[in-house]
């Protein structure tokens, strides 16, 4: 028989055993038993600045592999930073196991030193939570927990594990399996509905991919790019889904919604019969839903039931995993081909006129200027320098918006944002768990200078890592998204918007031992991010950026998105 | 409109909050919600009635209810029982106050809707009675005419008439997992 273990060791066997290699955490009072174990481990523990941005740095891991990412805080305060990067995490569908310390657990519910209800807190802000205070639990909840976040649509799980637990010693015996009766899982498809879906992309005369985030989830792009090639439709990617199929793709036109493109606006609202696949109709993208895709027969493919039929009832439903089912479909589609295809020839090629006409109409426009650096040249710049291959993380506002609209990703997992939480703060600690999981990789870390400033400690990771992130600051002394919507429709009344103070990149850089600087001239823009990039180490480069410009396209809360507002009416001066 | 959620679910620390905590963060008010373990003791059956407006949009709002109480790891099996075939019963305890005079009278009543005196005072009685919750109503309005009365009311259960067939998942092999997937998604 094998010799007595400790609990928090037998935490440290099971993550060995779910191949994890690093965590990122902060320890505190009831995690020092688990410290101390990892004191030992061969799986690496990061140690970040804030919870939260363990949490958002686990995310970044999670977003730039696949792997789920873990991370760690002690009881209470620790605990209840998580909470934005669990619900982050969950809105997104991002895989991360969060371990949390808990007091012992016979202080369960005695108000005790850093006690939170941490398993009530986070029950809504996971896709599961375990609370452990019986140690022959514990590897069947971590392992549970795993699979939980990794399988079906994917998702933040908590364990919160109490102080005796990891103090407590047992003979440990790895689990070898895993009965979960109530967790179930579709992935194959209906096959007949997948017969019908083939027929009726068929006889469209006006077909229209909408792919998101599912597509990366599944690892599906090329299956998706198989498909919309042998359909020869036109497809846009959302926000989520951006790298699904190659930003350089003929038939990719671009992100839809709030801040797309003209074209996929326009395409989604004429098409015939929209493909959706791993998508959950956004208020972001559908704009009022009573005008979103009006002539449209709609297909939906999600591995969450509950997402299908949740706002646009489809004609025909697929619950499966995105992968698997487009492989079907495309097989489908294949086989009916002989007799099928060329049905519309005329009609497709006219719809394909309409699209490249629309893209011809409105374009996303390069804004450069000879005195000032426009944000939309900036991104230009970073996408002439990733060339679709770089890691770009982004915060959330106009910077990330641009970013969308202007870098290019040719591969899934290189853009990585908070996209349904929109939590600022997110690029600067992203990137940090996006490069120690790619350290081959380039790591753009964009960010504005609002949520750079939500993300400063975590310089200090980044230092000591020697992480070689770049941290691009878009600088426009604003909260630039807030400040648009004021100008748009607040009159202009500029409400705690503006930025004063922010500090000197090269002091700042200095003070943590990189380099950093900042660039006002469209002269020097290229110059100055070719030298953050030949940089070996991090570099912060403050890019000062035309205050008052505007994010176009832009579709107005409660608008159809066939009703974009294009372009500046009149420039609005301060 | 209401709607009647019957949920089988695992008997663990927890479950009902997330059944609870889903209901309010959805924007779902519950009626009433009954919960007792089952004949499997690691199993509880929950009978939930939710507040729904009518009409289609009440329509998509059930079916999108049961799809994310479903989704809850711990729940193997939610049903909309709100237009199937099930028995459905309340049960009611009501305090009434009387005078000497209308002892007999409220004895009879109660006879009619066939409660029954569970306790009897000087001031009055304890009555039991379970119905469908229209019943109830009625028994209640008939009470308050004696006098003053207290109610505690259990919240519906149901049954199904017709036995629906449960499907679970079955186990995962962990080695196999981990082997399979090597730490990436599928």
């Amino acid at each position: 028989m094998s010799s007595l273990t400790t609990g928090a060791k037998i935490v440290l066997e099971c993550l060995q055993r779910e191949k994890v290699e690093i965590i990122f955490g902060y320890p505190g009072g009831v995690t020092l038993p688990l410290y101390d174990a990892m004191y030992d481990s061969p799986i690496k523990h990061v140690l970040v600045r804030h919870e939260q941005n363990a949490a958002f740095a686990a995310q970044g891991y999670a977003r730039a592999t696949g792997k789920v990412g873990v991370c760690c805080a002690t009881s209470g305060p620790g605990a209840t930073n998580l909470v934005t990067g669990l619900v982050d995490a969950m809105m997104d569908s991002i895989p991360i196991v969060a371990l949390t310390g808990q007091v012992t657990s016979k202080l369960i519910g005695s108000d005790a030193f850093q006690e939170a209800d941490t398993f009530g807190i986070t029950r809504s802000a996971t896709k599961h939570n375990f609370l452990v205070k019986n140690l022959a639990e514990l590897p069947q909840a971590i392992h549970e927990a795993f699979h939980i976040a990794s399988t079906g649509r994917p998702g933040p799980v908590l364990v919160d594990i109490t102080k005796d637990v990891f103090q407590g010693q047992a003979h440990y015996a790895p689990v070898s399996t895993i009965h979960l009766p109530g967790y179930k899982v579709y992935t194959e498809g209906h096959a007949g509905q997948i017969r019908r879906a083939a027929q009726m992309i068929w006889e469209a005369k006006r077909p229209f991919v909408y792919a998101g985030g599912g597509i990366i989830a599944a690892d599906a792009s090329e299956e998706l790019r198989e498909f919309v090639e042998k359909i020869d439709a036109p497809a846009v990617c959302t926000l989520m889904g951006l790298g699904g199929l190659p930003g350089t793709h003929p038939n990719f036109i671009s992100m839809p919604g709030m801040h797309g493109s003209y074209a996929a606006n326009m395409g989604m609202t004429e098409t015939d019969v929209l493909i959706a696949l791993g998508v959950r109709f956004d208020d972001r993208v559908t704009g009022r839903l009573a005008a979103f895709a009006p002539h449209a027969k709609v297909i939906h493919v999600d591995i969450d039931p509950a997402e299908i039929g949740k706002i646009r009832t489809p004609e025909i439903p697929i619950v499966g995993d995105v992968k698997r089912v487009l492989k079907k479909l495309t097989a489908a589609l294949e086989e009916t081909a002989g007799e099928m295809k060329g049905k519309n020839a005329t009609s497709r090629a006219a719809w394909w006129g309409q699209i490249k006409e629309w893209q011809r109409e409105h374009p996303f426009v390069v804004e450069t200027s000879t005195d000032e650096i426009k944000p939309q040249h900036l991104m230009a710049e970073i996408d002439r320098l990733s060339g679709g291959e770089a890691i770009v993380t982004s915060d959330v506002g106009q910077h990330q918006m641009w970013g969308a609209q202007f870098i290019r990703f040719n591969h899934p997992r290189l853009w990585i944002n908070s996209g349904g939480l929109g939590s600022m703060g997110f690029g600067l600690p992203s990137a940090i768990g996006a490069q120690f999981a790619r350290p081959d990789k380039l790591v753009f870390a964009i960010v504005g200078d609002g949520g750079f400033q939500m993300s400063i400690p975590e310089l200090a990771t980044i230092a000591n890592h020697a992480l070689p992130v770049k941290i691009i600051v878009m600088n426009n002394g604003y909260l630039g998204m807030v400040r648009q919507w004021q100008e748009l429709f607040y009159n202009n009344r500029l409400s705690s918007v503006q930025l004063d103070g922010f500090p000197d990149p090269e002091k700042l850089a200095g003070a943590y031992g990189f380099k950093g600087r900042t660039v006002e001239s469209p002269r020097e823009l290229r110059s100055a991010l070719e030298d953050a990039v030949r940089e070996p180490g991090p570099y912060l480069l403050n890019v000062k950026v035309t205050p008052f410009e505007n994010v176009y396209p832009m579709v107005p809360a409660g608008g159809a998105i066939n009703e974009m507002v294009l372009g500046a009416v009149q420039p609005v001066e301060a | 409109m209401l709607q009647l959620i019957s949920i089988l679910m695992e008997n663990k620390p927890g479950a009902l909050m997330r059944v609870t905590g889903l209901l309010t963060a959805r924007g779902y008010n519950i009626e009433s919600l009954t919960v007792a373990r089952t004949v499997d003791p690691q199993l509880s059956r929950m009978s939930i009635v939710v507040d729904i407006e009518p009409g289609e949009a009440g329509d998509k709002q059930r079916m999108q209810l049961i799809k994310q109480i479903n989704k809850l790891i711990n729940v193997l099996q939610a049903s909309d029982l709100t237009e199937s075939p099930a028995v459905r019963r309340e049960l009611a305890l009501v305090r009434v106050r009387s005078t000497m005079q209308n002892r007999t009278a409220i004895l009879k009543e109660a006879e009619i809707f066939g409660a029954r005196a569970v306790d009897s005072s000087v001031e009055g009685f304890v009555l039991e009675a379970t119905g469908d919750s229209e019943k109830l109503d009625e028994f209640m309005d008939v009470m308050r005419s004696y006098g003053e009365i207290e109610v505690t009311r259990s919240g519906l259960v149901a049954v199904p008439l017709e036995a629906k067939k449960l499907k679970l998942a079955p186990p995962v092999s962990k080695e196999a997992e981990i082997e399979s997937t090597d730490g990436v998604l599928k």
